[in-house]
């Protein structure tokens, strides 16, 4: 006669790990994503405490680097105090760009929130109605989609006039389409599943399907697309910052810092160096969080 | 095939309209007195004002003025520039061969790097290699490339002084406007060295406007190798004994390109939005500095013709790519 066990009531059963934990098993195992996440961790804590980190304010003027240069302080002739070195204007360069996280982070947020939450309607409407709604609304994106970013951005800033908050509707706008197109293809697969038929069946309105039933298990897709576009958010708006319509010349926005130096590549090559290793630096820092994202959340992406 | 041929052309005419609308609605967003906005002028008489409104036909019905600039744009009448008072398309026309030149070579120079990288990535899947070509190619994504451009400016012209810091050819040669393509123009010329110097120009703007394509080409070639040397053809190839340069060279690379160009027809746009970084960068007379000065000179008819030439050929070229991509693949061409 062999044993044969049978597995008791109180025998603990492993419980199956819950779907957040397995994207962030699966984001621990990449070591890109960990780093980015690190440096993005670093950011924010730069950006929240930026009072307390920075060495001096980020408008304070000193004037013994206005008449002669404070380059940083592996160089010759620097200024202990100024280890980045001091901009033109006698301004500290690494307080000005650790008060610049906030502004890249902010403009990060605002463009990412406004673009996500138009582009989750216009799909949600698009795939929700077909028909007319779904035309118009997918040949707006596509006319929207055919204009390059950057000159979209800018056309529109030259109609809203410069700055910080008009730059970043700008760039907002032009990232709607790619949301709206998850959003309604993701949509257009979920729709015919027994869930939403069950849901349906059991008397949910139309927003309520849209908003509660379906739209969760769309979002997958999305979170990957908003980690990215955060990224490229920071260019763009940096990119219209050093083009001049962007953040304005005392904000210390990293783009709008270069602008400034532009003319100083020879004289204060630091001026120029840092700020764009910041921009650098950040947005690496979102694209390897965001590939991480991507690989956890969508198995079969995953090359 | 025709059929396919004609849903492809019949999706875009809507869209093209569209742009029409959208170019047309901008300029009427400008906030001020329309008078001021397209002429330029300001302080006139009321009667003058009233005149060229009348002139200019925005006493008129809009959906009058929106059909008679639809009228207009078809026959390549995109408005006057506020600032030269010459056609907007003329102006397109003089800068858009120094625009063309350098991203083609751009183009060329993201094609002939970044295509054997990504094969050698793949064909060395998890080694270093591979590692230190997606660890570049993302920087390369994630690179501010006006940031990259002063940066090479810097390191390239300043420090060791190899490389020209703008424009696109010295002051030291005159040579005559044929083609607007300086390479070529150069060599029409009878100005000795002339075509050495304009190719030096060249170096590093190539290189900063065709650093984000370069990635993305690398890291779509190294995907799309990966899938393809998976399928069972790829394992049948190497049993019947064929080289190992053979198989990835011939049977795998010949279908991983599909996708690839794709993604090469995608980055037309990537490289007008480059371009206008690049060429404040570098001074570089084309269309992107023009559009930048455009905007800062309130030249709204130019920045209007502008945007909307450019978003035609961005869609013109991705329909080529989409009628390609139907060639090479029956399964989307036979796709309803």
């Amino acid at each position: 006669m062999t044993d044969i066990t049978i597995p008791s009531a109180a025998e603990p059963v492993s419980r199956p790990i819950s779907p957040s934990r397995e994207v962030w098993l699966s984001l621990k195992a990449n070591k890109g994503a960990m780093a980015g996440l690190t440096v993005i961790v670093l950011l924010i804590l730069a950006a929240v405490f930026a009072d307390l980190v920075a060495p001096f304010s980020y408008s304070a003027v000193f004037k013994e680097c206005v008449t002669k240069a404070c380059p940083p302080i592996w160089q010759e002739g620097s200024d202990s105090r100024f280890i980045l070195g001091a901009d033109s204007v006698g301004r500290d360069l690494l307080s000005r760009l650790i008060y610049g996280a906030r502004y890249s982070l902010f403009i990060g947020t605002i463009v990412v929130t406004i673009s996500l939450a138009a582009g989750i309607l216009f799909g949600l409407l698009s795939g929700f109605f077909r028909g007319v709604v779904d035309i118009l609304v997918m040949r707006a994106m596509d006319i929207i989609l055919s204009v390059p970013s950057l000159l979209l951005a800018l056309a529109i800033v030259a109609i809203l006039g410069s700055g910080l908050l008009n730059a970043m509707i700008a760039v907002a706008i032009t990232y709607i389409p790619h949301y709206a197109r998850l959003a309604r293809a993701a949509v257009l697969t979920e729709l015919p599943k027994d869930y939403v038929t069950a849901s349906r069946v059991a008397g949910a309105g139309t927003l309520r399907l849209m908003l509660s039933t379906v739209l969760p298990n769309c979002l997958a897709p999305l979170i990957v697309q908003a980690t990215l576009s955060f990224s490229t958010a920071i260019l763009d708006a940096a990119a219209l910052g050093f083009l001049g319509y962007g953040a304005q010349a005392p904000t210390p926005e990293w783009g709008t810092m270069l602008a400034d130096a532009r003319t100083l590549i020879r004289s204060m090559p630091w001026v120029v160096t840092f700020p764009g290793l910041a921009i650098l630096i950040t947005v690496l820092a979102f694209n390897l969080l965001g590939d991480g994202l991507r690989d956890a959340l969508d198995p079969k992406l995953k090359r | 095939m025709l059929r396919f041929l004609l849903t492809r052309i019949g999706l875009v005419i809507p869209t093209f309209l569209g742009i029409i609308l959208l170019t047309f609605v901008l300029i009427r967003l400008v906030p001020g007195d329309p008078v001021e906005v397209r002429v330029g002028e300001r302080g006139i008489s009321p009667e003058r004002h009233a005149q060229l409104l009348h002139d200019m036909g925005l006493d008129r019905p809009l959906y009058v003025q929106f059909f008679d600039y639809v009228g207009g744009v078809l026959q390549g009448d995109l408005g006057t520039s506020v600032v030269t008072q010459r056609p907007v398309m003329d102006e397109f026309l003089t800068l858009f061969p120094a625009t063309l030149e350098l991203a083609v070579f751009a183009m060329l120079f993201a094609v002939l790097i970044g295509l054997p990288a990504g094969v050698l990535a793949a064909v060395k899947r998890g080694s270093i290699y591979d590692h230190a070509v997606m660890g570049t190619s993302l920087t390369g994504y994630s690179m501010p490339i006006f940031w990259w451009g002063l940066l090479l400016i810097l390191l390239f012209s300043v420090t060791l002084d190899w490389t020209p810091v703008a424009k696109r050819l010295s002051d030291d040669y005159f040579v005559d406007e044929v083609t607007g393509f300086m390479l070529i123009d150069t060599l029409l010329s009878d100005e000795p060295g002339s075509f050495l110097n304009a190719l030096h120009h060249l170096v590093l703007p190539t290189i900063v406007l065709g650093t984000v394509p370069l990635a993305v080409i690398a890291r779509m070639t190294r995907s799309a190798m990966l899938e393809v040397l998976g399928e069972d053809y790829i394992r049948t190839a190497r049993a019947k004994g064929l080289s190992s340069l053979r198989v990835v060279a011939i049977h795998a690379l010949r279908n991983a390109l599909v996708p690839v160009v794709t993604v090469i027809g995608l980055q037309v746009g990537t490289l007008m939005g480059g371009a206008i970084l690049t060429e404040s960068v570098f001074s570089w007379p084309g269309i992107g500095k023009w559009l930048v000065e455009s905007i800062a000179r309130r030249d709204y008819p130019a920045l209007q013709g502008g945007v909307l030439v450019i978003a035609a050929l961005v869609m013109t070229i991705n329909l080529v790519v989409d009628l390609l991509y139907g060639l090479l693949n029956p399964r989307i061409r036979h796709r309803r």
